[in-house]
């Protein structure tokens, strides 16, 4: 990546003639096909709306495990929780011994901040869910199946339960769904506040009912999972989406995604997925939409530009996790063997959104729910909110993510309350290094990537801020007061 | 004096005890009816969930006290959670605090003089599309502005004053 001491380029609503031309939004649905129509989430609804009809024909015997399993590999479906594994190739990590049973727990403590996706699933279409599980738990042999839900989220459990409930009553859920002697017993379990349980590992622990501290791994929860069992854990989107891959195959649905393959092959980051918006734009949402739409047709197309018509200054692309975007700053890639070499030049928010190409990016896809910022918008101030964010949520298991998360909102408390020194900012890098691949989860990398995407990206910044000598004026306090006194524009009534 | 569940509540932890492997695997649901009941987990809910899941006092309490949204001392009859994480920051959540720490006469983290909310920050809610909001007991409240949330919280007097 280059700096951005060249001319800046914008992408409000002003944006000059440099910004490329957007496509039209994407008017296929399918993970929210029922997403509009009234009472969805009852099974009635549901099933006259195509609901169960795979499941029926699985457990019928029309379609097989082992086709169920090839077609979600065939769809290359990365996780949607965050890391982006391939579903298909976690399945196949499973070899369960004489005697063992094989769980399915559905990752459903969605509290990545700038994240809210999940719970449009459970709240609007539950069903899909409930046949995605249906469809799974038959192809890699469970009969067991825990949704995890943060307890925050009362609301979306009561309805799973109500789903599941109908599911029961119907016999699609239990010991014989659609009269097959293949049992899938699907419970909701609820999680009590704690931002660390969703991943992977401390939710099992969350799910024994011990504190959510992440195990060490290996073994990894496919070998030695939940009560020690062969264990697949995945995001609600993701096995929301199996349904819809089984249907169209595995093959067709990847194609739905902008990325191309090798030579005429399926793209390895298939799809449509839910993207996320929220922040300073017109219309923060959920959206369905091809994977591979760039970050400025996810603002300008979708989120309908940015609010007030003010100017993006950062954007965080997939949760609180991923580092900081800036519109401003070129795509430096000249040497053709590099992977984002087509988008050389252009502006970092022109790289279509995958995982593969976000990496390349130096940030990540993430739950693909971006945060946007505006110009008023003083970036270490906001780095400081994400900072406080996981100094509270940090398991306190491993001394350098427990400490130096601490640590970080130290540092960053001095810089915004005019204490700082300039040596504060080289600082909050040190401790971020020192916090990367030196603890039990991904949580400490998880802090310490923002956090120098942060400095990266806005080091001017934060160097002012530890030039002043005194607090930060709160200038974004003042616009975002008007946003809550009402008459802003995007803002709902 | 010593906890006990409701007859109803007991037959929800029969119930609950049939969904897993293991009795421990029910202790944060168990948990969570106590608190239902109870308003908190007082000494006693520990006690009382220790002996009925058979485990230590010391592995309910170590439970309790990991997870935020077990009240270890009583709480107001509502509880409202503020998001103040960055996307409802940037939309506002700081005033939305301020105003109902004016409203309320109380700062973040106590509870109302009156006895009827208390008032807490909360980290990522998951609704960052609809910020700025706020969490009364199990219900989001999202949009938020000041007209809107005064509103809210006079449905919520109105249950107070009709229970």
């Amino acid at each position: 990546m280059t700096d951005s001491t060249d001319t800046p380029e914008t992408s409000g609503d002003d944006a000059p003639g440099g910004a490329p031309e957007l496509p039209p939004p994407c008017d296929k649905k399918l993970l929210t096909a029922r997403y509009d129509i009234e009472d969805a989430h009852t099974l009635a609804v549901a099933e006259r709306h195509g609901a169960y009809a795979l499941a029926r024909k699985a457990f019928g015997g029309m379609i097989p495990q082992q086709k169920i399993k090839d077609e979600v590999l065939a769809a290359s479906i990365r996780g949607r929780g965050g890391a982006g594994f391939p579903a298909g190739r976690k399945w196949s990590f499973l070899s369960p011994k004489e005697g063992e049973s094989v769980y399915l727990v559905i990752n459903a403590d969605e509290s990545e901040p700038g994240t809210f996706k999940d719970r449009t699933i459970m709240n609007l279409d539950p069903h899909r869910l409930i046949e995605g599980i249906l469809l799974t738990c038959y192809a890699i042999g469970a009969h067991d199946c825990w949704i995890y839900v943060r307890g925050e989220l009362k609301h979306s459990i009561d309805i799973l339960d109500a789903a599941l409930a109908e599911a029961r009553e119907k016999g699609y859920v239990g010991e014989r769904p659609f009269g097959k002697n293949h049992a899938v017993r699907i419970w909701t379990h609820t999680g009590a506040g704690a931002y660390i349980c969703g991943e992977e590992t401390a939710l099992l622990n969350s799910l024994e009912g011990r504190r959510g501290e992440p195990r060490l791994k290996p073994p990894f929860p496919a070998i030695k999972g939940a009560f020690d069992m062969p264990t697949i854990v995945n995001n609600v989107e993701t096995i929301a989406s199996v349904p819809d891959i089984v249907e169209m195959g595995g093959d067709a649905w990847a194609r739905l995604s902008r990325f191309e393959g090798a030579d005429g092959g399926p793209p390895l980051d298939g799809g449509l997925r839910l993207y996320g918006i929220s922040g300073h734009v017109k219309k923060p949402g959920v959206y369905e939409a091809p994977v591979g739409i760039t970050m400025r047709e996810l603002i300008e197309v979708y989120g309908g530009g940015m609010l007030d018509g003010r100017k993006l200054k950062g954007v965080i692309p997939g949760g609180s996790s991923t580092p900081v975007l800036r519109p401003d700053w070129k795509v430096d890639a000249p040497n053709e063997d590099h992977p984002l070499h087509a988008w050389h030049g252009m502006s970092e928010i022109d790289v279509p959104m995958g995982v593969d190409t976000y990496r390349a990016l130096g940030t990540m896809l993430g739950t693909c729910c971006a945060i946007v910022m505006d110009d008023t918008v003083n970036m270490v101030e906001a780095c400081r909110n994400l900072m406080r964010f996981y100094k509270h949520e940090s398991c306190g298991q491993c001394t350098p993510c427990r400490e130096g998360c601490g640590w970080l909102v130290d540092t960053l408390d001095q810089l915004c309350t005019g204490r700082g020194k300039v040596e504060d900012v080289h600082l909050l890098v040190d401790i971020a290094n020192n916090m990367m691949g030196n603890t039990i989860c991904a949580f400490a990398d998880g802090t310490a990537m923002p956090m120098l995407g942060f400095v990266q990206k806005f080091r001017e910044e934060f160097v002012e801020a530890a030039k002043r000598g005194a607090p930060l004026e709160a200038r974004h306090d003042e616009t975002t007061r008007a946003l809550v006194k009402g008459g802003a524009d995007g803002k709902a009534a | 004096m010593a906890f006990a569940l409701t007859p109803e509540r007991e037959k929800e932890v029969d119930e609950l005890l049939t969904h897993y492997p293991t009795k421990r695997a029910a202790l944060i649901p168990v948990l969570w009816i106590c608190q239902r009941q109870h308003g908190w987990v007082s000494p006693d809910v520990i006690a009382y969930v220790g002996e009925r899941l058979e485990l230590s006092t010391a592995i309910v309490k170590g439970v309790v006290t990991f997870y935020t949204m077990f009240f270890q001392k009583p709480v107001g009859s509502h509880v409202i959670y503020v998001c103040r994480t960055l996307s409802c920051d940037l939309r506002g959540a700081k005033a939305i605090q301020e105003h109902l720490e004016e409203k309320l006469g109380c700062h973040a983290g106590e509870t109302s003089e009156d006895g009827k909310f208390t008032l807490l920050k909360a980290e990522c809610l998951a609704a960052c599309g609809q910020a700025p909001m706020v969490q009364i007991d199990d219900d989001y409240h999202e949009n938020l502005t000041f007209e809107s949330l005064d509103a809210i919280l006079e449905t919520y007097r109105g249950k107070e004053a009709s229970a």
